[in-house]
């Protein structure tokens, strides 16, 4: 059980800190804060920048969990900062970068890598030309709505056991939008099977994926990446047996 | 020094759908944002995006939408401008469609719609109560198809300007904490809204305006920055937005005493009134004692079912839990009003071209005026994909007219930046300075209690007083204790505290100087709304001693004001 913490006593917030410029190696700073209700792990590193160190270099934007900026590592799980409560947590709260990622400065991370893994899998639609007006059965719309949800936040590709240690596989997040697309019937026929034929690559695809449901475990839109990956490799077997890839 | 056609500021809906259309255009365009594309504010809109495409009532149309949209906008709005908004929108609209945005839908496959308020048919086309993520995504995802440039994470500092118009911009490497240059013919401003002027908001930390003022530093007016949206319901602690598609789809408010008090204020419309009315409404009750904790109301949806909210609401459920510990199947969300949308913004033609040349502005940054005095939902991420795609439009045109030479203009703002970074710098070492954030608190905490949902003179007198003191403090002591480097988020803060504060001085003065009630900008001391005085817009010029102003008529068609009744 987390310990108890009220209106008026403090916080302790051990925060990574690192400026590649200038440090060697990573170091912890700890800033008390004073705890108030509904406080976010969020408002507790704002309430650091405005009041007590405007050195501290953290990504945040909407605080309302749909913009993805704040995902980092809190208490050791990747986690979005703004809906955190810190009363979840407890009086000693410890914020680090998120794992598995470059270190740019302190909490931030360098998220081009993430990016070319999910340009890798063509994250858009290629429109069909001859449609104006298309027709989504509601049975159809719910095979895309939730991977439709993915806020790039990289929080399951941070948690994936094999894409810590093979940069070559695409990881949860960009297969969730390989599958989201692959089963959108207003994209143009000619594409599905090269969206197969990218699942299906050896060294990268969802054959490397070990089906471990980390990523399920830490995503902040309750996606399943696991389940689709695992519903995109029967989709791809039964491709290939039917001489479609 | 980098150099592009057409450079857009900002990737939230309204940049990205620019983007899309000068690149469709065949023209060289690069979007510099100070966020990652992805994590822009139009992913916070949730309700939907209104076109009159009829598939929940074939008797809608284009004119009722228009007529809808100019009653709401308090008849504020240019009628011309709607009349082609509206039409627009159809089109906009199904091509998103096309572009794969996860609508919801109907049984025989269309997209679904939902009533909205201010509406008189349900038109509001949505994605679950998720419809700006939906939506900007999906603009994001043709953009890579297109192979729009990014410069992400650059924070534009200063626009540069010569006397043939605006050239190029100064911005700063978030990545590396140095400046960059950037020359252009055409600078599209979508840089989105400035509810962080205020203390209670449900924009994100990064709508701060600073756009605006970036427009309004090289002499672009703005329009009508009085009239500030507050919507009804924000959660009460966090001011995290609850969509009025809980209203759309059934909800309904109650005060402490348990009555359905919209009764009193919009008999016929009910919860479903244009904001502004149901935002004073709540306010009123709050005030009157009859909230809880002298603070909020309810917004009950529990009767609406679980299946419903679950499929329908599924966000604000979420948010309503994890953000004020109520499980809305079960229990009234509390809520209060608190800054949603700026209708003002950067003058604007109804193709997006602002008054100076090279300069364009989309979306909640810019006035067209679709929106006038009171903006109705749904209607801004429409006019973020409808003004974005004409500002794209003009601008492919426009470059193919216009050479580059912006070098010099590019150097001397980059040189003003250089200065301005310099002297926040040097009074950091200092001791005794100003805190910036600081004095962003009390401008943000001023505007809300003087420059909010009621108004009057006394109060906004103090206001202006108290944002022109700031201003006089910001210049004369801010100072960052932090040294250059990337991601200086002390440094970058203080730098747009300035422009907000600017910002901040035209809302008010534009406020004090409009001695009548309108939508959004409700004076009690001028309780009515006054046509023969004010059927007009404002513009505010800027100058170091503060803005100056000028009016405009207003373009009225077919649709002559009337009183406005729900």
């Amino acid at each position: 059980m987390p310990g108890r913490v009220r209106e008026g006593e403090t916080v302790r917030f051990t925060v990574f800190r690192f400026d590649p410029k200038s440090d060697k190696v990573p170091y912890y700073l700890e800033y008390e804060v004073p705890y108030r209700k509904g406080m976010t792990v969020l408002d507790g590193l704002l309430y650091i920048l405005q009041e007590l160190d405007p050195t501290l270099a953290f990504r945040y934007s909407c605080r309302a969990k749909i913009c993805g900026s704040c995902a980092m590592m809190i208490n050791g799980v990747q986690r979005l900062a703004c809906e955190t409560q810190v009363a979840d947590l407890g009086r000693r709260v410890k914020v680090e970068p998120l794992a598995h990622f470059r270190v740019l400065k302190d909490l931030v991370v360098d998220i081009e890598p993430f990016l070319r893994q999910m340009e890798a899998v063509m994250p858009y639609l290629y429109p069909k030309e001859d449609v104006r007006e298309p027709r989504v059965s509601p049975k159809e719309f719910e095979k895309y709505k939730s991977p439709s949800d993915c806020i790039w936040c990289g929080a399951c590709v941070s948690a994936c056991p094999v894409a810590a240690t093979d940069p070559l596989f695409l990881g949860p997040a960009a297969l969730t939008q390989l599958y989201r697309f692959a089963v959108d019937s207003r994209e143009r026929d000619d594409v599905k099977p090269l969206r197969l034929l990218v699942a299906d690559s050896e060294g990268s695809g969802v054959w490397r994926c070990h089906q471990v449901y980390a990523c399920a475990e830490v995503c902040p839109k309750h996606i399943r990446p696991g389940s689709l990956i695992a519903e995109l490799k029967r989709m791809t077997l039964k491709a290939r047996l039917t001489g479609r890839i | 020094m980098e150099r592009h056609d057409v450079i857009v500021v900002g990737g939230g809906l309204a940049g990205l759908r620019a983007a899309v259309e000068a690149k469709l255009r065949g023209a060289d365009v690069a979007v510099v944002s100070l966020l990652y594309p992805m994590r822009s504010h139009s992913v916070a809109a949730q309700g939907g995006i209104n076109a009159a495409l009829g598939n929940a009532d074939p008797s809608d149309s284009v004119e009722r939408h228009a007529f809808d949209t100019i009653k709401g906008a308090d008849y504020l709005a240019d009628q011309d401008a709607v009349l082609e908004y509206c039409q627009d929108a159809i089109e906009r609209v199904l091509e998103l469609d096309r572009w794969g945005v996860p609508f919801s839908r109907f049984e025989d496959g269309r997209i679904a719609q939902r009533p909205f308020g201010g509406a008189g048919f349900p038109r509001t086309c949505y994605a679950a109560d998720k419809t700006g993520h939906a939506v900007m995504h999906t603009v994001f995802q043709q953009a890579l198809r297109l192979g729009v440039a990014f410069y992400n994470e650059r924070a534009v500092l200063r626009l540069a300007r010569d006397e043939d118009g605006v050239r190029g911009l100064v911005a700063m490497n978030l990545q590396t904490g140095e400046l960059e240059a950037y020359e252009a013919k055409a600078v599209i401003m979508a840089t989105g809204g400035a509810g962080r002027i205020y203390a209670r908001t449900t924009n994100s930390h990064q709508s701060t305006g600073f756009g605006m003022a970036l427009a309004y530093w090289v002499g672009a007016p703005l329009e009508d920055m009085e009239f500030v949206q507050f919507h009804p319901t924000t959660l009460y602690g966090t001011n995290i937005l609850i969509s009025e598609a809980a209203r759309g789809e059934g909800g309904i408010l109650l005060n402490a005493k348990g009555e359905r008090f919209m009764e009193r204020y919009a008999p016929e419309k009910m919860e479903l009134a244009p904001r502004d009315i149901v935002a004073r409404a709540i306010w009123t009750e709050v005030l009157e004692g009859r909230g809880f904790e002298n603070e909020y109301v309810h917004l009950v949806i529990s009767h609406l079912g679980a299946d419903l909210i679950m499929e329908r609401l599924p966000q604000i459920w979420e948010l309503a839990l994890k953000f004020a510990g109520v499980d809305a199947r079960k229990e009234p969300i509390p809520v209060q009003p608190g800054q949603h949308y700026t209708m003002g913004g950067i003058e604007t033609d109804k193709h997006g071209r602002a008054r100076i040349k090279g300069l364009y502005a989309a979306g909640e940054c810019a006035c067209v005026s679709v929106h006038g005095a009171n903006r109705l939902g749904g209607n801004s991420l429409l006019e973020c994909v409808v003004f974005g795609a004409r500002a794209g439009a003009s601008a492919a045109e426009d470059v193919q007219r216009r050479g580059f030479d912006g070098k010099e203009a590019v150097e001397r703002a980059l040189e003003e930046v250089e200065g301005r970074i310099k002297v926040l710098l040097e009074r950091g070492r200092e001791e005794g300075h100003s805190n910036p954030y600081r004095i962003r608190r009390d401008m943000q905490q001023a505007m809300w209690e003087y420059v909010g949902i009621f108004r009057d003179e006394e109060g906004l007198r103090k206001g202006v007083e108290t944002i022109r003191r700031l201003r006089k403090e910001y210049r004369e002591s801010a100072g960052v204790p932090a040294p250059p480097g990337p991601f200086n988020q002390g440094l970058l803060d203080a730098l747009i505290i300035e422009g907000m504060l600017d910002v901040a001085l035209v809302v008010a003065e534009g406020a004090l100087r409009r001695t009548e009630s309108r939508g959004g900008h409700y004076r009690t001391d001028y309780p009515k709304r006054d046509d023969e005085k004010w059927l007009k817009h404002t513009l505010a010029f800027y100058t170091p001693e503060g803005p100056e102003f000028d009016y405009k008529p207003v373009v009225i068609t077919r649709w002559q004001p009337t009183e406005r009744k729900y």
